[in-house]
């Protein structure tokens, strides 16, 4: 009994021996992303972003070295979400939290960055109240009614008066469908008809031909990426819906690399709102691209873009404050923040501390015998639509 | 801590009172669980959540170990319990504890009601149905976007401090003491279940479903109790969870969820009071430890420990030591 008593004890001991580091200089950020699990792919990019900033501008900032400590969460899970930002906090002696792709997750760290009043940087998260959970929440990404509202008040305005909308159900597709509404009535135009669709659905047949079946002018759909945009390009296909007749909308996540390449020639003429895309033709988005498929051998998405601009946005805050990462100071000065990113100029309102910029509209096209999303207007300052409603009430 | 092996010459009665009495290195364990507070001041939010995790696995060993009813749907009240404290909070009061005791009381309607069609089955049918059921109550709570806030998690939770004077601080000493405290209480109710004739009429029935109500314990009565008590611990550990990380998102109710507590408990050693208890501790400082080493790659170093654990002690850890014991013993 008793060796059994002391080998128990001892295993324990052993396995929560902890790991800890005293030195006080450097400038520590602990970063929370899903790194394992189905949502890994994004945080792999967002963490590429991250990797490529430092890479360029060197990991020194007013003359303290910044180091990063990375957390995998593991999926939508906020109890270990915010265990892991105490553990940061309390354990590790962070400086600052970044990271965040997912929602829930990303409230959970806002909540110890408001008790630790440690600054939190949200570098992909796209739900509107984030930012409000905590005066140290950041966003150097963006939301999607800022993509979605944008879409639609661009429809609108562009000749499309008649829309039907097609969202998977769950929050993100109810908050798109009421960003492209809200932005579609705005601009004036009417929606004949909205739908609803199971999560992880296989066939969309149906669905497209109740839409066709109404003969809009547009259809505005909203679905998880992976597997589903092939599926829904197929039935698109099927169901003979014209792109050049009937123009299909999305969000970037609809054409992004990996879908087009699995919906092929269905694609085409699709028009899809994106803060991001690798064929910008700035030039510093072009070195952007270039730096970024040497390192990693891929392109670049609204993920790396969100990373890099997160790693912009901290250098940028320290370098005001000439390396102090106390909160108020770091937040204050992040606010001010103004820059040029490869996504376009990129600034922080200073109100709701959620990132201001441009939204770019792009249409599928085949350019050389390759299918790319390809820049056909774009709006300028796009700021929260949902944030902005608050402040109009407030008034 | 053994099972049915007792020798003939012990009446039931003694092999009972024998086994309820408390050995030295079970208040060696308890009084190891006060360690953390001094030695790992930072690991205390971790500590908390091994024990919720604990809590959660010893309510699946009442039914999988001790009954024999597997489940790989027990997040459900789980899940129940995390929303139904976060939900009490935000639109009744704070308090925790009767936060917890409401959580534990739906759940066990829950279960209670769900009790009916669970002893009607076995085996494999019962794997699917408690799998349906918690995927069901699942997509249910996705839906109610305005009760759950669906998959953007539940908002405005606002626990009270604990007895109105321990805040939940960022460094989990709260968060430990409240989760240990109820983990305590609860696990003495189990071992007190566990060490009565009940307890023993559900090894019997583990063992031979048939035959039990041939000597007068009635099988299905049986289940439909015990698996209502696991759905009120299962609900306390979910209320648990909800209160001391003040957070709530559908992952409470996951299939993941179901499939890591069997893991833990196999892992552990099921149908043994601590066999919950280690495996939750092993399962989850090993994640932390690995995840901590290689945020990509961990899962491999979990899955290694996994088969090492299952090849070289098929009764779980505390099987393994168990045996080896005996052996040590015999010399």
């Amino acid at each position: 009994m008793r060796r059994l008593f002391y080998a128990s004890v001892a295993t324990c001991a052993l396995a929560l021996t902890p790991v800890t580091s005293q030195a006080a200089d450097p400038i520590k950020i602990g970063v929370v992303l899903p790194y394992s699990g189905q949502f890994a792919d994004g945080a792999k990019q967002v963490d590429e972003g991250i990797k490529l900033y430092m890479k360029q501008h060197g990991d020194t900032v007013a003359g303290r070295k910044i180091e990063i400590i990375r957390k995998d969460v593991g999926g939508i899970a906020p109890p270990v979400a915010k265990r892991l930002a105490q553990e940061l906090v309390v354990r590790d002696k962070v400086d600052l939290l970044a990271g965040w792709l997912l929602t829930p997750n990303a409230i959970a760290g806002c909540d110890v960055s408001k008790e630790a009043k440690k600054v939190s940087v949200i570098m992909n998260a796209a739900t509107s109240i984030i930012v409000d959970k905590s005066p140290y929440c950041i966003r150097s990404a963006f939301t999607l009614p800022m993509v979605t509202t944008t879409l639609g008040h661009w429809a609108a305005k562009n000749g499309v008066k008649k829309a039907y909308t097609m969202v998977s159900d769950y929050a993100p597709g109810h908050d798109a469908e009421k960003g492209f509404i809200e932005g579609f009535k705005a601009g004036g135009g009417e929606i004949v008809g909205s739908v609803h669709m199971a999560v992880a659905n296989p066939d969309f047949s149906a669905y497209v031909q109740r839409a066709k079946d109404l003969n809009p002018e547009a259809i505005f759909v909203f679905i998880p990426g992976g597997a589903q945009p092939a599926a829904f390009g197929k039935a698109l296909a099927e169901r003979g819906i014209d792109t050049k007749k009937v123009k299909v909308m999305g969000t970037q996540e609809l054409t992004d690399d990996s879908a087009l390449t699995n919906m092929g020639d269905t694609a085409l003429g699709i028009i899809t709102g994106s803060p991001y895309d690798h064929n910008l033709k700035s030039k510093i988005n072009q070195d952007f691209v270039a730096a970024y498929r040497k390192e990693f051998g891929a392109n670049p998405n609204f993920f790396s873009a969100g990373g890099y601009d997160g790693m912009t946005l901290i250098y940028a805050g320290l370098k005001l404050t000439k390396g102090d990462t106390d909160g108020d100071k770091l937040i204050a000065a992040m606010k001010t923040a103004k820059w040029t990113s490869p996504r376009g100029p990129m600034m922080i309102d200073p109100k709701t501390r959620d990132a201001v910029e441009t939204i770019y509209i792009q249409r599928v096209e085949k350019v050389g015998g390759k299918l790319v999303n390809v820049e056909i207007g774009k709006v300028e300052n796009v700021r929260d639509p949902v944030h902005e409603a608050m402040m109009k009430t407030k008034k | 801590m053994t099972t049915l092996d007792a020798p003939r010459t012990v009446t039931p009665q003694g092999y009972l009172l024998r086994q309820s009495r408390w050995r030295p290195i079970e208040v060696a364990f308890w009084l190891a669980t006060l360690l953390p507070f001094w030695l790992f001041p930072t690991y205390l939010s971790l500590a908390s959540q091994i024990a919720i995790t604990g809590l959660f696995a010893l309510s699946l060993d009442l039914i999988l170990g001790y009954a024999g009813i597997v489940s790989l749907g027990h997040a459900a009240f789980f899940g129940i319990g995390a929303y139904t404290a976060g939900i009490f909070s935000k639109f009744v009061w704070g308090e925790p504890f009767s936060g917890l005791v409401v959580a534990a009381a739906v759940a066990g309607v829950v279960g209670y009601a769900s009790s009916f069609i669970i002893s009607r089955f076995r085996h494999l049918t019962l794997i699917m149905i408690t799998l349906g059921l918690g995927l069901l109550l699942k997509e249910a709570a996705n839906s109610a976007h305005w009760l759950t806030g669906g998959s953007d998690g539940l908002q405005g939770i606002d626990i009270w401090p604990v007895l109105g004077v321990f805040n939940f601080d960022l460094y989990g000493r709260t968060a430990y003491g409240y989760a240990l405290g109820v983990l305590f209480v609860v696990f003495l109710f189990a071992r007190r279940l566990i060490n009565s004739p009940f307890g023993l009429a559900l090894r019997g029935i583990r063992e031979n479903f048939v035959r039990m109500p041939a000597i007068g314990a009635d099988s299905h009565a049986h289940i439909r109790k015990v698996y209502t008590i696991a759905a009120i611990i299962a609900g306390i550990a979910g209320g648990l969870l909800a209160q001391t990380t003040q957070t709530v998102a559908l992952e409470v109710l996951s299939f993941e969820r179901s499939a890591d507590v069997v893991v833990m408990l196999v892992l552990g050693g099921a149908g043994r009071l601590y066999g919950g208890l280690i495996g939750a501790m092993v399962y989850m400082i090993a994640r932390d430890q690995f995840s901590g080493i290689a945020p990509q790659y961990w899962y491999f170093w979990i899955g290694a420990l996994l088969v090492i654990v299952v090849m070289l002690l098929p009764n779980g850890i505390l099987g393994g030591l168990s045996a080896l014991l005996k052996r040590w013993r015999r010399r």
